[in-house]
């Protein structure tokens, strides 16, 4: 800045980072390079595009019906839902009615009580992201239906809750009496990851119960835990719940590493 | 018994302690769900003038949550400081605020009060302080805690490397961490949310951190911020543990619904120092809260969530913690609507974890379905540097892969230490010069680090 004629150059602002590599490593934004202390042009722009793409998202609900249809079509029973909110403004500040099932819904939801309560029920509700919904319950529960098959658990209507929260699927589970009620919710959406699915399990679920009471398997999504796998933890996690009778923070996951997250090789950072 | 505050011939009633307090707190998306808000500004208004006349010792009186059925009430009062109270005892809450905005009050003065301060009284006294009064005030108060390195001294500004991964993949968390310590993040501690709590994937991770910072002799902490449950597991069987972290909130409910006591936060306080990994200090606890968990849980009592927030600071103070920070923004517009809104909710954390003397942090963050942006960000963050924060997140580009939300990117914490001439900690900042990462004189990052981070460079190349 200070060089005397006016007219020349002033250096290149931007500093790239020498180790843009690593981004092969990981979906974070590393290796952004930098322009004084900050985030150069480009960076910043991409990640207002991106903010603004996540944003939009968010006030896209799931059309449950539709979503219904397309488990009919696999064979498995399935029913439409609402949740007590009016709509997606709504959703996003009364939690409370996300939680809760509309009074139709309840009503047709008891209509299709059997006799025999299921051991297993599952619910699928878009949460935050409709996309996460359409794009990985379906592979989710073409790998876990027939792990329940197999393993000869009993299991009810799926439900699919349009406008709801995680615990929509206790009432869903009270109602039913499932004796472990599985949740699958479109997660928050991230700049990155607008479609990541949450899977929550919960044993006795009922109106009231605490997210202690759960199991959590997140970031399910092609990029993050793929649906098999996330399928096939959930197997384990259930045989587990099964057995002992709970769930929640008392159900430690102690399923073997899989070699992926074990390292299987070095570390680059540590050589070991 | 009741408050009222009559203005010309209208009197504003509040029937209840609670009432008063929830009334008399800035507007909030969480207490309007939880419909204990103020009707209108006039209202709240009312309220706060109200409250302004109330002693300070009513708080000691009547607690808002019963002492008989909640733990972390019978902590609170039973672990107040009546000697340290003294000094404010015949002291309204107007009073309080604007003896603590005076220049005789100064970190001394606030460390020696911290004990006789309940965090209703620190609450209360935040509810009518303005923006500036909540960052004039915590820019006296000096917390330091240590564990390999010192972390809060005055000048100093820290910052949480936080390398999640979607997978919890070691070499893509390790990339993350490449890159931080190469921006000069990580001083408070590098910290990682795991996906899973599975016991082995955390071993693997806890191995992993201890590898790195042995590895490049980096004077700073690990943590993996699984349930306090599992971390216990871990030091059981053997795993380098340094920092036990647990979400933790202001009701015996609302922690109840994390799946932690009181009791278990000791057991785990014990068993983590019993390492004995620290080399400057033993505070070996990390504690993350944020406003809105306890109704979020159902277990808020009808008081405003940050009165409770604030009495998750007094669960917190129990323990020694090296770390503690508010996730301001994590939880939604349900709870904090927009970026104003989140602002003052940072604000008010900070002021009240700093006057209750904890080593208060902030998650500047917020998410997706929340009506903010980088711009508000940008805002809480230097108020937040102003005021002196302990530490804040670091992300690579502020996207936080795993858990889906934005925070502080390693980028603004740079800037922050630029336009305020923060520092990290000592020790952080001898070893990023030593490391040939950073020229110590003027904050610089070098473009060509020499030293032990050239080879790995070289091959990522």
């Amino acid at each position: 800045m200070s060089g005397s004629d006016p007219k020349s150059a002033l250096p290149a602002a931007v500093v790239p980072d020498r180790w843009e590599a690593l981004r092969e490593l990981t979906p974070a934004r590393i290796a952004l390079g930098h322009t004084g202390v900050s985030l150069p042009t480009k960076h910043h722009l991409a990640f207002q595009m991106a903010h603004a793409r996540a944003a939009k998202a968010v006030h896209e609900a799931l059309d449950p019906d539709a979503f219904a249809a397309l488990l009919a079509a696999r064979g498995w029973p399935a029913i439409a839902l609402s949740s007590a909110v009016a709509d997606r403004t709504e959703y996003l500040t009364r939690p409370d009615r996300g939680r809760r099932l509309s009074d139709a819904s309840r009503t047709a939801l008891s209509a299709v009580v059997s006799a025999e309560a299921p051991q297993l029920a599952f619910v699928v509700v878009d949460g935050l992201s409709r996309a996460a919904i359409e794009s990985h319950a379906l592979p989710f529960l073409d790998a876990a239906m027939p792990m329940a098959a197999e393993a000869g658990w009993t299991v009810g209507p799926i439900a699919v809750v349009r406008n709801g929260r995680v615990a929509v699927g206790d009432e869903v589970g009270e109602v039913l009496a499932a004796t472990i009620t599985v949740v699958l919710i479109g997660e928050r959406p991230g700049l990155s990851s607008p479609d990541s699915l949450g899977v929550y399990l919960t044993h006795g679920a009922k109106v009231g119960t605490t997210d202690e009471a759960r199991n959590c398997i997140s970031n399910v999504r092609g990029a993050g835990l793929p649906p098999a796998d996330a399928a096939a933890k959930l197997f384990w996690l259930l045989k587990e719940s099964f057995g002992r009778g709970f769930s929640g923070v008392a159900l430690k996951d102690d399923a073997p590493v899989s070699q992926a997250i074990d390292g299987g090789g070095q570390n680059f950072l540590t050589g070991r | 018994m009741g408050y009222k505050y009559a203005v010309g011939h209208e009197v504003h009633r509040f029937d209840t302690l609670a009432v008063l307090m929830a009334k008399a707190t800035p507007r909030r998306s969480g207490d309007e769900l939880a419909g204990v808000a103020a009707a209108d500004p006039e209202e709240r208004a009312a309220a706060q003038l109200a409250l302004a006349d109330l002693p300070l010792k009513t708080f000691l009186d009547e607690p808002l949550v019963p002492y008989e059925s909640d733990e972390v009430t019978r902590l609170i009062l039973d672990s107040h400081d009546r000697d340290a109270f003294a000094p404010i005892a015949h002291l309204t809450v107007g009073d309080f605020r604007d003896l603590l905005l005076t220049d005789d009050v100064d970190g001394a003065v606030l460390a020696a009060l911290a004990p006789g301060l309940t965090p209703e009284m620190a609450a209360a006294v935040s509810k009518i302080s303005r923006n500036q009064d909540l960052v004039l005030v915590a820019q006296k108060a000096e917390v330091v805690t240590r564990f390999r390195n010192t972390i809060g001294l005055k000048g100093r500004f820290s910052t949480r490397l936080q390398p999640n991964h979607p997978t919890d993949d070691p070499n893509g968390i390790a990339a993350v961490i490449l890159d931080g310590l190469m921006y000069g993040s990580g001083d408070a501690v590098i910290g990682i949310n795991p996906v899973s709590d599975s016991i082995p994937a955390v071993m693997t991770l806890l191995k992993m951190l201890d590898d790195v910072i042995q590895t490049y002799a980096i004077p700073t902490q690990g943590c993996i911020l699984s349930h306090v449950t599992t971390s216990l597991e871990c030091i059981e069987r053997g795993a380098p543990v340094d920092l036990t972290f647990q979400s933790i909130g202001g009701t015996e409910g609302t922690n109840r619904s994390f799946g932690v006591t009181l009791s278990i936060l000791q057991e785990a306080m014990e068993a983590t120092r019993s390492l004995k990994r620290g080399t400057v200090g033993d505070n070996v606890m990390y504690f993350e809260t944020g406003q809105g968990s306890a109704l979020s849980a159902g277990a808020h009592h009808g008081v405003d969530q940050q009165t409770l927030e604030a009495r998750a600071y007094g669960v917190a103070r129990a323990f020694s913690p090296l770390l503690v920070n508010t996730v301001v923004g994590f939880i939604g517009p349900e709870y904090l609507y927009d970026g104003r809104q989140i602002l003052r909710a940072g604000l008010e954390d900070h002021f009240c974890g700093k006057l209750l003397g904890l080593p208060m942090g902030c998650d500047i963050c917020y998410t997706n379905h929340a009506d903010a942006d980088q711009n508000d960000m940008d805002t809480l963050l230097t108020m937040l540097a102003v005021a002196g924060v302990t530490y804040i997140m670091g992300i690579p580009g502020s996207d936080d892969v795993m858990l889906n939300y934005q925070t502080t990117s390693f980028h603004d914490a740079l800037y922050a230490r630029r336009v305020l001439g923060r520092q990290p900690a000592p020790e952080f900042a001898a070893w990023l010069e030593k490391t040939g990462l950073f020229d110590g004189e003027t904050l610089t990052r070098r473009a060509s680090p020499s030293g032990p981070f050239q080879a790995v460079l070289e091959a990522a190349r």
